[in-house]
């Protein structure tokens, strides 16, 4: 089946640009990169049309990578229905991305480095999601990782684009801390990193070793996928150009970490206390990122909140065992978030780069097309029937209400609140007036194609694609009862939050800001985002710094490690200098010394004598 | 001829140095081109070590054999194995790499600063490839002397200090490790009635295990020094500091790794049962993680580019160690391979720092910001280097990091745990440093107009380009070629690691069902591969489903006692 070339078109494209790109005409540029991850995503649907209906895995072996001792690992990849999915989202949208980025980046400096870096993205993004093990998928995951810190910081120029770099690598190598750990232990128990050995004899492994290993593996996901603790790099990462947030920090990387919860659920299912935390820690980021994105007035960050909250969501759905419905909505908010991102990348681009939401407004009328495909997004991710959100949200609602009804209320709570930010910032940009100084254009149509692409999935792909029913085959079958109540009031929660929207931000603009007033206290701390990059700084950040240098540099190393060492130089120097003064070459003082010692020596044995 | 293969190699620099000297000292590109030629005919000469070699074949290969001090038990005795053929191929190239980088750096007494690389190199290639601890003994206090006058002629501005400290601090560690030596060597003569100095006689001592564990920290302070390991480590910062470009590059790849090497080559198999004695494996391993955190954390703070990738570099040989002390084949291949990849991480840091330095004068990181914007192909090569220092998959740090962990996993988990936390502060220091030199704007007029890489400067750093790819995509010929010698040493320190193994354990179906049928928390699973017909394993192509060919050829696994770390 050839699998290995879907990651090696996208390779080839950043070989090609990254080393004669700088000499290569645009139109060149464009073709190499677009026309790579096309080829990419051609090769995909081939190669699941020829291997359809995909009941059971393919696996393809290539050649042992690391062999030492005990370990024994390939470069091996893996098509199932899971990686199908994966493989059609990351390669569909990622084209359609590209081709955005075509109008997106024709005035940016660094053209040819920007596709160069996004080319070298989708190759190590497909070789995470069609690794056959857990090493090779540990490659994919540091090297989108590593494509994720170039492309925050792809303008370099601006420190705080390479602040948000630096903390986005270091934020997942923390969480890469807990997924080697868990390689290790995985390795232990199965002696193998193979996931189809790990799912053949997880069912026999000790429960307590399953949830270390799921916790771990949960650390590593919460780093790439953005959730408490680890969630604060993802925020700064709007840095990165916008057609960037789109694919990696909304549609692609930052859900690796969901699917390599999924794909770890032969773990997962024999872990209840892991796959409990998930859940817990999923509920909680998705209410507490939407509450920050209730008050953030950059439209890029109010996205952003966004993601990290239906990423929570995501982690509901795995951790209640609904590990389809969460893959579902990885792919519905794939569609509807790359769809936002866009969109306000439009909207910036017709700004000419104004992305404060107080400086917009009005915008309906001017730029049409951004206008109405961003609101096909905004009414799917609000959850409003039939659209892609409410199918997927709901199937994690239902899943979760049966595995623990507060869960199911925070997330409807969470519901009402997204709808609400969403169409929040949807009035503020394109109702009431234009209140900047910026001549709003619309955007190309290399740009707005896309948009409308994914406008349509947005409406349509959730009843399009049933993910569940397809993914039955590889997961574990869970009975969720169907409850028409359930549905009705999670549905009317986002409807609430976009009448409390219209409410607030079109038909009284004068309750926002009196509604701030009233809970100053409040607005204050969300407004803040709760202060936490702050508590990390002070808590984690200043003690290692200030530590290292005042503890460990100048106490320990320059203090006591080189001042013992240099302190044996001088005395050994001043023992010198002493016993030098014996070696005088002065005769005279020799004949001293002779003198001196024969009188102790006779004196001492005069003494020796008279005591006898 | 193949006989003499190793002898040739060794003398090949000293042949070179020779010509050198009649060189006429006013003729400077004539003595720069010749030292070139002399480098990269040395190493030259040592490629057929690498063709010639056979993979899996136990013992020394190349080996000859000469009296020389018989009445002393002293000779002339080489040969190598799969680790010191690495370190020989490491020490070839990086001679050549450095006599490169020296190009247009130095301009001072040209003929006894190459001279002193070409004898530098015949010590470096001797300390590796000795077998009798008389010649080995020679080699190792040989390297101290031009690598002094290196730094004290040709290094910065505190170089008589660094220079002295690194000859006396060397110094002190071998003159214990010589009555280290000693003791082994009267001990011998005790026990045998004849003098020798020969490793492979030596080996066979029945030693009680307070003599061993005396000899061994005599060793230890020898080698720990030399590594250096946390706490012996602060000669380092300075000597990197004071250096010239290439004697950083030359100490950091290669010279460091006299210590490490002495570790795996002496103490181990020579002092078996004091090398898995509790006290002594837990206080290695203690030291080993404290470099690594420890360095990490200092290298972390520092203001100068140079001595920021020296502290590294106590971090990254603090993973080397922790891989020998963790006993297992996967801790000790993994160090000896993490020995070549620092060699050229670290080795390509060192380089890059000396292209700055040649433009610029100063190694302070606030003089810089923002080269990026001048010197394009430069940001990417650093980039090139940070990543593979880092440990990013598909780079060479990243198979010998992870091969260490999984090992010093198998030994102790804590370990593991703060070994791992040394990967996240590697990620940091390097970020940090990459930041403010290389990104942001220009803000120091000063380094506005500065040339960017050379063809000559590119074709210093092409080879560590391509060695850094070619082990982290494809690292089993590597792999394949310590099995031997690992096994060796494994089997020395703890015998019966293997053959327990393989008693347990049984073909790959039986591997499979005991796994499933067993499962318990604490089975320790242990799947081994011995000896030679690992390196004829059928390559895995084709389509398949399932488990099958993965497993295949794994021919034995077991519960195994723990030995001696936990």
């Amino acid at each position: 089946m050839l699998l290995w070339l879907i990651p090696l078109f996208p390779l080839a494209g950043f070989a090609i640009n990254g080393i004669f790109g700088r000499r290569f005409p645009k139109a060149l540029v464009n073709a190499v990169a677009v026309g790579s991850v096309l080829l990419s995503f051609l090769w995909v649907l081939k190669t699941l049309a020829a291997g359809a209906p995909l009941n059971g895995p393919i696996t393809e072996r290539y050649f042992t990578w690391i062999q030492s001792g005990t370990l024994s690992i390939g470069v091996d990849m893996t098509v199932d229905r899971l990686t199908a999915v994966m493989l059609l989202i990351v390669t569909g949208i990622g084209s359609l991305i590209h081709i955005y980025s075509i109008g997106y980046m024709a005035h940016e400096g660094g053209y040819y480095r920007f596709f160069a870096y996004m080319n070298l993205f989708m190759f190590f993004m497909l070789t995470l999601v069609l690794a056959a093990n857990y090493l090779l998928l540990f490659v994919g995951w540091e090297g989108v990782g590593l494509c994720s810190y170039l492309l925050i910081g792809f303008y370099f120029d601006k420190k705080f684009a390479t602040d948000a770099g630096n903390k986005a690598f270091i934020v997942n190598r923390i969480g890469d801390f807990g997924f080697s750990l868990a390689a290790f232990l995985i390795f232990r128990q199965f002696g193998s990193l193979d996931f189809s050995v790990v799912s053949g004899q997880a069912a026999g492994a000790p429960t307590a070793m399953l949830t270390a290993i799921g916790l771990l593996l949960l650390l590593g996901a919460c780093g790439k996928s953005a959730q408490i603790p680890l969630y604060v790099w993802l925020p700064d990462a709007m840095a990165g150009p916008t057609p960037v947030s789109a694919l990696i920090h909304a549609a692609t990387m930052v859900t690796a970490g969901v699917y390599m919860t999924a794909r770890s659920w032969p773990i997962y299912v024999h872990a209840p206390q892991a796959m409990e935390t998930i859940a817990i820690i999923g509920t909680a980021t998705a209410f507490f990122a939407a509450t920050i994105g209730l008050a953030q007035n950059d439209i890029k960050k109010v996205f952003a909140y966004s993601t990290v909250s239906q990423l929570g969501y995501m982690f509901v759905g795995v951790g209640v065992g609904a590990f389809s419905a969460g893959i579902y909505h990885l792919m519905t908010h794939a569609f509807f978030k790359a769809l936002l991102f866009l969109g306000s990348g439009a909207v910036i681009h017709s700004l000419s780069g104004e992305q404060d939401m107080r400086h917009m407004g009005g915008l309906r009328g001017k730029i049409p097309w951004t206008f109405w495909t961003m609101m096909c997004a905004a009414v799917a991710i609000a959850g409003v029937p039939p659209f892609a959100g409410f199918w997927s949200k709901d199937a994690i609602l239902l899943a979760a209400h049966a595995h623990a009804p507060w869960m199911y209320w925070a997330g409807t709570v969470t519901a009402g609140l997204t709808a609400f930010y969403v169409f929040r910032a949807m009035f503020l940009t394109f109702f009431g007036s234009y209140r900047g100084n910026h001549h709003p254009h619309e955007s190309p149509a290399v740009m707005l194609a896309p948009l409308a692409v994914l406008a349509a999935l947005s409406l349509a792909g959730g009843w399009l694609f049933k993910v569940p029913e397809f993914l039955s085959a590889v997961f574990p079958a869970q009975e969720v009862p169907e409850d028409a109540g359930l549905m009705a009031i999670s549905t009317a929660a986002g409807l609430i939050g976009i009448a409390v929207a219209y409410l607030m931000y079109v038909a009284k603009p004068a309750l926002a800001d009196s509604f701030a007033d009233g809970f100053k206290g409040l607005y204050w701390l969300v407004y803040n985002k709760y202060f936490v990059d702050e508590i990390y700084d002070a808590a984690v950040v200043a003690p290692v710094v200030d530590g290292s240098r005042a503890v460990l540099w100048k106490g320990v190393d320059a203090g006591l490690i080189d001042g013992s060492v240099n302190g044996i130089g001088a005395r050994c120097r001043n023992l010198g200098s002493v016993l030098r003064l014996w070696q005088s070459g002065n005769i005279r003082s020799y004949a001293t010394w002779v003198l001196v010692g024969a009188v102790v020596m006779i004196v001492a044995i005069g003494m020796a004598g008279g005591a006898r | 001829m193949d006989q003499h293969l190793l002898t040739i190699v060794l003398a090949a620099p000293l042949a070179g140095l020779l010509v050198l000297l009649f060189l006429p000292s006013k003729s400077k590109s004539l003595i720069r081109v010749w030292a070139n030629i002399a480098s990269l005919a040395g190493f030259a000469v040592s490629l057929p070590l690498v063709w010639k070699f056979h993979v899996g074949a136990p013992g020394f290969q190349f080996v000859e054999r000469a009296d020389w001090i018989p009445s002393l038990g002293a000779h002339y005795l080489v040969g190598i194995d799969g680790i010191s053929l690495l370190l020989v191929m490491l020490t070839t190239l990086m001679g050549f790499v450095a006599t490169l980088c020296s190009w247009s750096g130095v301009n001072d007494r040209l003929k006894e600063y190459y001279a002193m690389f070409l004898l530098l190199q015949t010590g470096m290639i001797g300390v590796f490839i000795s077998l009798d601890f008389f010649l080995f003994y020679i080699f190792w206090e040989l390297v101290l002397v031009p690598m002094y006058f290196i730094i004290g002629v040709w290094g910065g501005p505190r170089k008589l200090y660094a220079a002295i400290k690194f000859f006396l601090y060397t110094l002190a560690g071998s003159v214990l490790m010589l009555l280290g030596i000693l003791t082994l060597y009267f001990q011998h003569y005790s026990q045998f009635g004849f003098y020798t100095f020969e490793i492979s006689q030596l080996m066979k001592l029945q030693l009680p295990l307070g003599v061993q564990q005396w000899v061994f920290w005599a060793f230890f302070l020898g080698f720990a020094i030399k590594v250096p390991m946390f706490p012996f480590h602060t000669w380092l910062p300075d000597a990197h500091v004071e250096a010239p470009t290439a004697g950083s590059v030359i100490l950091a790849a290669v010279l460091l790794k006299m210590g490490t090497y002495g570790f795996l080559r002496f103490s181990l198999p020579l002092l078996p049962q004091a090398s898995m004695d509790q006290t002594i494996v837990r206080v290695l391993a203690a030291l080993s993680i404290v470099g690594i955190v420890y360095g990490a954390l200092v290298s972390l703070m520092q203001k100068d580019w140079k001595k920021l990738v020296a502290y590294s570099s106590v971090s990254h040989l603090g993973f080397c160690t922790l891989g020998i002390f963790s006993l297992n084949p996967n801790g000790i291949a993994g160090s000896v391979l993490q020995q070549i990849n620092h060699g050229i991480s670290t080795g390509m840091l060192f380089l890059v720092i000396g292209v700055i330095y040649e433009r610029r004068h100063t190694r302070e990181i606030a003089e810089y910001g923002g080269l990026a914007h001048v010197m394009p192909r430069f940001a990417k090569i650093f980039a090139f280097a940070m990543l593979s220092s880092a440990g990013l998959p598909l780079l060479n740090g990243f198979v010998g990091e992870f091969t260490i962990l999984q090992g010093a996993f198998e030994a102790n988990r804590i370990w593991a745990v703060f070994a791992v936390t040394g990967v996240i502060l590697g990620a940091a220091y390097l970020l940090w440093l990459y930041q403010r030199t290389m990104l942001g704007q220009v803000t120091n007029p000063k380094n506005l107009g500065l040339p960017d890489l050379n063809f000559r400067e590119c074709a210093v750093f092409a080879p560590l380009v391509v060695w850094a790819i070619w082990i982290g995509v494809y690292p089993k010929p590597y792999f394949d070629l310590l099995r031997q010698p690992v096994t060796e040493i494994v089997e020395r320190v703890k015998p019966g690691y293997f053959a327990q193994a393989a008693a347990v354990g049984g073909t790959d179906d039986r591997f499979l069902s005991s796994v499933t049928a067993r499962g318990r928390a604490d089975a320790r699973l242990d799947r081994l591969t011995i000896g030679p017909q690992v390196a004829n394993l059928p390559h895995k192509t084709g389509t398949s489903v399932g488990t099958s060919a993965g497993v295949a050829g794994r021919s034995a696994c077991s519960t195994l006692p723990c030995g001696g770390a936990r």
